[in-house]
């Protein structure tokens, strides 16, 4: 498996009137910006790569899936080293 | 109908925590210990590939060190245990509303009422285990049975990431071999008793008549013989049940080993100052003092004594409490822990026999000192108004035991 390592990132969130809150664009480094297009399901999971417990998102960003995790009101994402 | 509970223990709890979060550390030796400065310098948990070395729990760290040299040692991060205690739970949740927490790394759970909406008892457990590895990360056993202690003797039995169930049909079988230490509420004391009369497994205790047992071991022995029976018919206890509090303690590790009756002293008494403001607070006063003590060695004593009046006196408390410890302790180590409990709560506002000898004018007097430091304390912070004595150590007398308390695991019984 190749190596990854827990990176915290930057994330514009929507919230709508109902108070809930949808991650729009992941803000990965300076002029690396990713809209997410779809949430297509949010689960409790554990990230088994690089360690931590949280809600799970899982984004299709540019037709591709990937997970982004909100643990203790910080997003994360499991990045390539 | 028998009812069906389940039983589950996350395995090395706070271990199993800190590898989920630290992946480089999941194929080290690890054991979280208290912090060594403050001196509870002792292994917590210890996790499965340190194990095998001989790291126990209660152990020194630097013990744990020399069984096993490249040990992983790290401090406790409770706020985290709690977190994914809290998240356990909400798992369990989905499936019932009497839920008995035990610790935080165990719980009961009866989902008698809930086989026909989930599935037999096992499926259930099956699920359950199946949402902690993958919601939380870490692994859990668990005991499937009709009663509590049983279901406790299932998560035991086959470590980690196991569910074992015990039903009426595999009783014997499974649990008739086992060690009694294994069963609940049979501690080294219990152990020493049964073991001298030849009682060594838990099959002979169920088959040992209930009239020797209570003639050796008091009531707990036809307790522990329905334990071992398999008959034990006390509930998971409700999600909402809130228990009518008996008794409030405290206890601390202190800095440094308390090496004469002056040191114990003073713990006692800010113990004391503790125990009589969360009195207070439940508007409650005791009949009965406890002191437990425990040495360098990890020996371990408590001893009580009934007053002759109910109180609330802080000053009542510690000084009967130093006067129990002067029966009982004979110095053979300095001691590494006091705790003072006061227990058989009776409500403080029910009235009080009134009476012209100077002990109880003394008591009335001190209650309503405490009430007043109280709240000045209240208002201006613990630090404001101090006993002189506590001057003479500074050490042992910056500890706040109201504050920085520490998590008292709950007794079976509810005490």
């Amino acid at each position: 498996m190749e190596e990854r390592e827990k990176k915290y990132v930057p994330v514009l969130v929507r919230f709508d009137a109902e108070g809930r809150m949808r991650p729009v664009e992941i803000q990965f480094a300076p002029g690396q910006r990713y809209h997410i297009d779809k949430i297509l399901d949010v689960r409790r999971a554990a990230c088994q790569s690089v360690g931590g417990v949280g809600d799970r998102y899982t984004c299709r960003i540019g037709g591709r899936e990937s997970y982004l995790w909100f643990e203790k009101g910080r997003w994360f994402v499991a990045a390539r080293r | 109908m028998g009812r069906h509970i389940l039983h589950v223990d996350q395995n090395c709890f706070y271990a199993s925590v800190e590898m989920q979060r630290h992946p480089e550390l999941r194929d080290k030796p690890l054991a979280v210990c208290g912090r060594q400065e403050d001196r509870h310098g002792i292994v917590l948990t210890a996790n499965y590939i340190a194990k095998p070395y001989g790291v126990r729990t209660g152990m020194a760290v630097w013990q744990a060190k020399q069984k096993c040299p490249h040990l992983v040692v790290l401090p406790p991060d409770m706020g985290e245990y709690i977190r994914f205690s809290r998240m356990a739970r909400e798992i369990y949740e989905d499936y019932t509303d009497q839920i008995e927490p035990f610790g935080l790394d165990e719980s009961w759970l009866d989902v008698t009422g809930s086989v026909g909406l989930c599935g037999d008892p096992v499926t259930i457990a099956r699920e359950i285990a199946g949402r902690i590895k993958f919601e939380l990360g870490i692994t859990a056993s668990i005991g499937v049975a009709d009663n509590k202690i049983t279901a406790k003797l299932g998560s035991d039995y086959k470590k980690p990431d196991a569910i074992t169930r015990i039903g009426r049909d595999n009783y014997r079988q499974v649990v008739y071999p086992l060690p009694v230490e294994d069963l609940l509420y049979v501690g080294p004391a219990t152990s020493k008793k049964l073991r001298s009369m030849g009682i060594h497994t838990i099959g002979r205790l169920a088959e040992c008549p209930t009239a020797v047992l209570t003639r050796k071991l008091g009531k707990m022995g036809a307790v522990l013989r329905t334990f071992a029976l398999g008959l034990d018919p006390t509930p998971v206890r409700r999600t909402d049940h809130v228990p009518n509090i008996q008794s409030v303690g405290n206890s601390a590790t202190t800095p440094r080993d308390l090496e004469s009756e002056e040191d114990v002293g003073l713990m006692l008494l800010l113990l004391a100052e503790s125990v009589s403001s969360r009195m207070r607070e439940l508007a409650a006063r005791c009949t009965v003092v406890e002191v437990s003590v425990r040495d360098a060695e990890l020996e371990h004593f408590t001893r009580q004594r009934k007053l002759p009046r109910p109180t609330g006196s802080s000053d009542e408390l510690a000084r009967t409490a130093l006067d129990l410890f002067r029966r009982s302790y004979h110095w053979n180590a300095p001691i590494r822990s006091v705790g003072l409990r006061a227990c058989g709560l009776v409500e403080g506002s029910a009235g009080v026999q009134l009476s012209l000898y100077p002990e109880d004018v003394r008591r009335d007097k001190w209650e309503r000192i405490d009430a007043a430091v109280e709240g000045l304390r209240r208002r201006y912070g613990y630090r404001c108004v101090q006993r002189a004595r506590i001057y003479a150590d500074p050490q042992l007398g910056r500890i706040n035991p109201r504050e920085d308390h520490t998590v008292h695991p709950v007794g079976y019984f509810g005490g």
